[in-house]
């Protein structure tokens, strides 16, 4: 009898709920009364709406990873809400990505032919890796007037098709506890007027001293590719070497400089390769005092609520080691892509909300505010008044040592992936020379593949 | 239950069975053909081509991916480690929960409950709560496991346990164990409640050990629940993915990669869907093989 | 003889401690931090000297979960309708309140393996009834493909999968995700194991009776076989619950994500904070836990007479 009541129970249940949960698809939505999509024969009138955008009508989704606050529902639906005041009509609906699994998830939309209309993120991914295999749209036509040359080239292909609109960017730079420094007294092998190191060697003296008195001072993690621009960025300043050609069409990263450096990290005491950690962590580790030193730091982390503004201690911002004293920094380019859908009237709105989120320098300067980092061209008084505006300009001092953008180099994805297992062989002994060529030629092959392609 | 003991059927009456016998497997059928026997199929076919994201038909390239797959020292990798975690969590599972179970099915009703309560919560939490709070607890820097060890000298200094390819399969291992030996005990304990009292006494007064009572009266007797513990053991270490994708992702150094792992990875980060699918399609057979083993053995019981 | 019985004490109380000691450190105590966790606060959580009880008790953790996403409460779909809108898109006819996801994506999950487990369970035992009890051709077949289905991990059909997802208009719709569970022939096999038991002479007799086949299934068939349905419900439910892959691969909207899931992409977005991963996977884990304390006996019963006739 009890297993009677409970059986009616459970399926009272699980009606109750059918009716709640029913469907519960976060697909576009058509609410009921709503004018219907306009009919395919009404595409010719609407390619510039005259006095509000009304006739411009089409759900669309926007995929977006965490830059700075671009994944902050409330930011974002603020921004569609702009959008949704002059163009009623088009339903944008948000994916919130990560950098854990967001390339699996895009993927796998990809695959189930329900790719995102709309997608916030780099050129690494939008130029050199969906891009490459002809998954974007073109965007040239939409580039604002004065957007610099330089993110604008990182940002197109060898076929000179823009397949990132660049909304915003950064200098990626290396973070340390400056109360720990100045306890070691580390503090004198820095340039502190220009955040740079006074040399390698320097460095690599300043680590020691720290590790004297806090054994952990730093991480080359090697985890995933998470945050890999960091050890990246480490390796190829310290004695100049290289991880691509100029012409960003095959990896060098076996180049001598590369190896000496990566066995001065394995070999200086207070570093150590770990296998079990990404980007993320490392600032995790560093921010909560763990770790003495970041070297996957940026503004945006310096910024956030969870990160750097956790820390109780002075978190201050360094270029990477250079023997020459000219720092290489990794760019962050960040910006808005769209996937060739085969619907024209998709992709028209689509354009037309990048368009309005860049064009207007009102609107613009919102959109670069929440991503947290410098505009893409001259805008007037970004972040003026804002609580962000000292710290914008002291990591500002960074960002003219941005290098060139080689993450836009053929084969990039699968690169990533041979780069990070190529630290965990070195970090668990392995002969870096070795490792490194079989990086290389693992990269390259990738390479070879997508020039074929 | 054999077919000799029935009475010969009508051709009417055989008819009647045969459509009512499908329409009582239609709904199931269904679902199953649908969602399994299909993609299944489709899988076999796309493993003959050089499909990627790029070109989801792809060209017939015939058996190469199957000969590229052997020559993959990564997949030979993930086939070990599959391996290693199929032979040893099922028998440890199996033994640590027989010799849990032995010991708690006679005690007070309410401790034996509590027992099982106990070993059955990380069921219940779901993998990927657990998954979480062990990651936390292995923890290089901040973990709990590295306090006590370090703290009670166990080992010198913090180790990083999914850092470190000696300790992270390991790691692996052990959560998946807490999470599989629920069912088993609480199938022990009442299938050991409910071997027959008076063999065991009749043993008892012929002087038998405690042991000799438990390999020669109750083994015997619970093997058809050893069997079922098996199968279903087995299916529950074929299908841990959660944890490898939360914890390592396959590292380091591929140490923890399995071969559903590597399925997942060549097809959403390296975008090899024929790739993939070949791997898929061995496995399928490794796995059929398997159970049809399994069931042989069942059945035979 | 005395100290026969001594020894075989001294012996039995070290085993008992033994396996109390594995049962609270290796099985109560992730479940005793994740729920403390979940309310410690940054510092006490990234301290590399554990706090084994909090000293501050401080809802940060919570506050932050639900402050995160926001989802509506419920949508009411017209079921299939998006195979008829012109940009398959569906219709809507009733959106609940806003609230924080997380409610969302708990009520997520409970309904997926919910209705998992009672469309398996009566898909299964109508098949598993009829595997057992009818002669009819090509029964060894299909249940030679049931058995060599029923160990295949999900990864295997992955691609296929999406691919027929999309086609059917499924993708990113819980359904995606129950569908193929109940799919899963694994209910049908232990369905067939129960009703083998069913004597012959009984169904024999509905029929010269004149009962109908439905009728002799829900008088006779269903009420035999139920402790098998129990347990099938339960395996069903919790294997529902904790396939975290299906949920991977197939969901992402955020009015879509099941609980695992939501903590999943928690860990991936937020690196290290730890305490809102305990607050997810408390909530993610507490309310199953308290069903499964309050329904203890039935959930032992049930997994138990699974394996009485497996």
């Amino acid at each position: 009898m009890k297993m009677k009541k409970l059986i009616a129970g459970a399926l009272a249940m699980a009606m109750a709920l059918s009716l709640v949960a029913c469907g519960g698809g976060d697909k576009p939505t058509t609410s009921q009364g709503n004018t219907p999509p306009p009919s395919t024969g009404s595409q010719n009138g609407s390619q510039t709406p005259s006095g509000g955008g009304n006739d411009l009508s089409a759900n669309l989704t926007l995929a977006t990873y965490p830059v700075g606050k671009m994944t902050d529902e409330t930011v974002i639906k603020g921004l569609i809400a702009d959008f949704n005041a002059v163009y009623p009509n088009v339903k944008i609906d948000v994916i919130y990505l990560d950098y854990a699994n967001g390339d699996q998830t895009v993927n796998s939309m990809i695959e189930g032919k329900s790719a995102p209309d709309l997608i916030f993120e780099g050129p690494e991914r939008l130029v050199a890796n969906w891009g490459a295999k002809g998954l974007m749209v073109d965007l040239k036509d939409l580039l604002p007037a004065g957007t610099y040359d330089v993110t604008v080239g990182s940002c197109t292909n060898a076929d000179g098709a823009v397949y990132e609109l660049p909304v915003c960017q950064t200098a990626h730079c290396m973070g340390i506890n400056k109360d720990l420094f100045t306890q070691a007294g580390a503090m004198q092998y820095i340039n502190e007027d220009t955040h740079t190191w006074k040399s390698t060697a320097d460095f690599l003296k300043a680590v020691e001293a720290v590790a004297a008195i806090h054994p952990q001072v730093g991480v080359v993690f090697c985890g995933g590719q998470g945050g890999d621009q960091g050890n990246r960025a480490l390796v190829t300043n310290m004695y100049g070497g290289r991880y691509t050609n100029d012409a960003f069409t095959r990896y060098e990263a076996n180049c001598a400089e590369n190896v000496k450096a990566l066995e001065a990290l394995r070999a200086v005491n207070g570093i150590e390769f770990d296998p079990g950690i990404v980007g993320g962590d490392e600032i995790g580790l560093f921010c909560n005092g763990t770790l003495a030193m970041a070297t996957c730091w940026n503004v945006g982390a310096a910024k956030s609520d969870t990160q750097g503004k956790t820390a109780n201690f002075e978190i201050f911002p360094m270029a990477f080691p250079t023997e020459s004293g000219d720092p290489s920094l990794q760019g962050g380019i960040w910006g808005f892509g769209i996937f060739n859908n085969g619907d024209e009237t998709k992709i028209e709105a689509a354009k037309t909300f990048i368009k309005f989120m860049t064009e207007d320098e009102a609107q613009y300067k919102k959109i670069v505010e929440a991503t947290g980092y410098w505009a893409t061209r001259e805008v007037s008084g970004l972040y003026a008044g804002t609580e962000d505006e000292a710290l914008m300009t002291e990591y500002g001092k960074l960002v003219p040592f941005m290098g060139p953008y080689y993450q836009i180099t053929l084969g990039w994805a699968d690169a990533r992936t041979a780069w990070w297992n190529a630290l965990q062989r070195i970090g668990a002994g392995g002969d870096v020379k070795t490792e490194l060529d079989q990086f290389v030629t693992e990269a390259n092959a990738a390479a070879e593949a997508a020039e074929a392609g | 239950m054999a077919k000799a003991n029935q009475p010969p059927m009508s051709r009417a009456l055989a008819r009647r069975e045969t459509i009512s016998g499908y329409l009582f497997m239609l709904p199931s059928l269904l679902f199953f053909f649908i969602f399994v026997v299909y993609p299944m199929v489709m899988c076999v076919f796309t493993s003959l081509t050089d499909a990627t994201m790029a070109d989801a038909g792809g060209n017939f390239i015939g058996m190469t991916n199957y000969v590229n797959l052997f020559q993959d020292g990564i997949f030979r990798k993930a086939l070990v480690n599959t391996v290693i975690i199929v032979v040893v969590s099922v028998p440890t599972v199996c033994a640590f929960s027989l010799w849990v179970g032995a010991r708690i099915y006679k005690m007070k009703d309410w401790a034996c409950s509590a027992y099982r309560v106990i070993f059955y919560l990380p069921v219940v939490t779901g993998s990927v709560a657990v998954t979480v709070v062990w990651k936390w607890i292995y923890h290089y820097y901040n973990g709990v496991l590295n306090y006590v060890g370090t703290g009670l000298g166990l080992w010198e200094k913090n180790i990083n346990w999914i850092g470190d390819p000696k300790f992270a399969l390991g790691c692996i291992i052990l959560i998946l164990f807490t999470t599989s030996v629920g069912q088993p005990i609480v199938l022990y304990v009442s299938a050991l409640g409910n071997v027959d009292t008076t063999l065991i006494e009749a043993a008892e007064v012929d002087g038998a050990t405690d042991m000799q009572v438990f390999w020669k009266v109750k083994w015997p007797q619970i093997m058809p629940t050893t069997l079922y513990i098996l199968v279903i053991t087995t299916i529950n270490s074929f299908q841990c993915f959660a944890l490898i994708q939360l914890l390592t992702s396959g590292g380091p150094n591929h140490a923890t990669d399995t071969v559903m792992y590597y399925i997942y990875y060549s097809a959403f980060t390296l975008y090899k869907y024929g790739y993939a699918n070949a791997m898929g399609v061995v496995l399928a057979i490794c796995i059929a093989l398997l159970s049809a083993v399994q069931f042989k053995l069942a059945k035979s019981e | 003889m005395n100290t026969g019985v001594k020894h075989r004490s001294v012996y039995q109380t070290v085993t008992m401690i033994l396996i109390a000691i594995i049962a609270v450190v290796v099985f109560l105590f992730p479940l005793y931090w994740i729920v403390t966790g979940s309310f410690k606060t940054p510092g006490a959580i990234n301290s590399s000297v554990p706090e084994w009880w909090p000293k501050e008790w401080v809802m940060r953790n919570f506050n932050e979960l639900f402050s995160k996403r926001s989802a509506p409460l419920w949508e009411l779909h017209v079921p299939l309708s998006e195979w008829f809108t012109q940009d398959n898109s569906q219709i809507v006819f009733s959106t609940g309140p806003t609230v924080p996801a997380a409610i969302r994506w708990l009520i997520n999950t409970v309904f997926m393996s919910v209705t998992a487990m009672i469309i398996t369970c009566v898909t299964a035992s109508l098949a598993g009834y009829a595997l057992a009890k009818k002669r009819f051709a090509g029964r060894a077949i299909l249940f030679s493909l049931i058995v060599a289905a029923m160990a295949l991990p999900k990864q295997v059909i992955l691609i296929p999968l999406l691919r027929e997802m999309s086609s059917l208009h499924l993708s990113d719709t819980i359904w995606s995700v129950i569908f193929p569970i109940v799919g899963w022939p694994f209910g049908v096999f232990l369905m067939k194991q129960f009703s083998e038991s069913i004597p012959g002479e009984i169904l024999e007799a509905a029929r010269i009776d004149g009962a109908g086949e439905i009728k002799t299934f829900t008088t006779i068939v269903f009420p035999m076989i139920k402790p098998g349905v129990g347990a099938l419900a339960i395996f069903t439910f919790i294997n529902c619950w904790n396939d975290y892959f299906m949920q991977l691969v197939m969901l992402r909207g955020t009015n879509v994500l099941t609980m695992p899931l939501g903590i999943a992409k928690m860990q991936g977005e937020f690196g290290q904070d730890y305490g809102l991963l305990m607050a997810g996977a408390a909530l993610a884990s507490v309310p199953i836990i308290i069903v499964f304390l309050v329904f203890q006996k039935y959930f032992t019963q049930g997994i138990t007479m699974g394996a009485v006739k497996g």
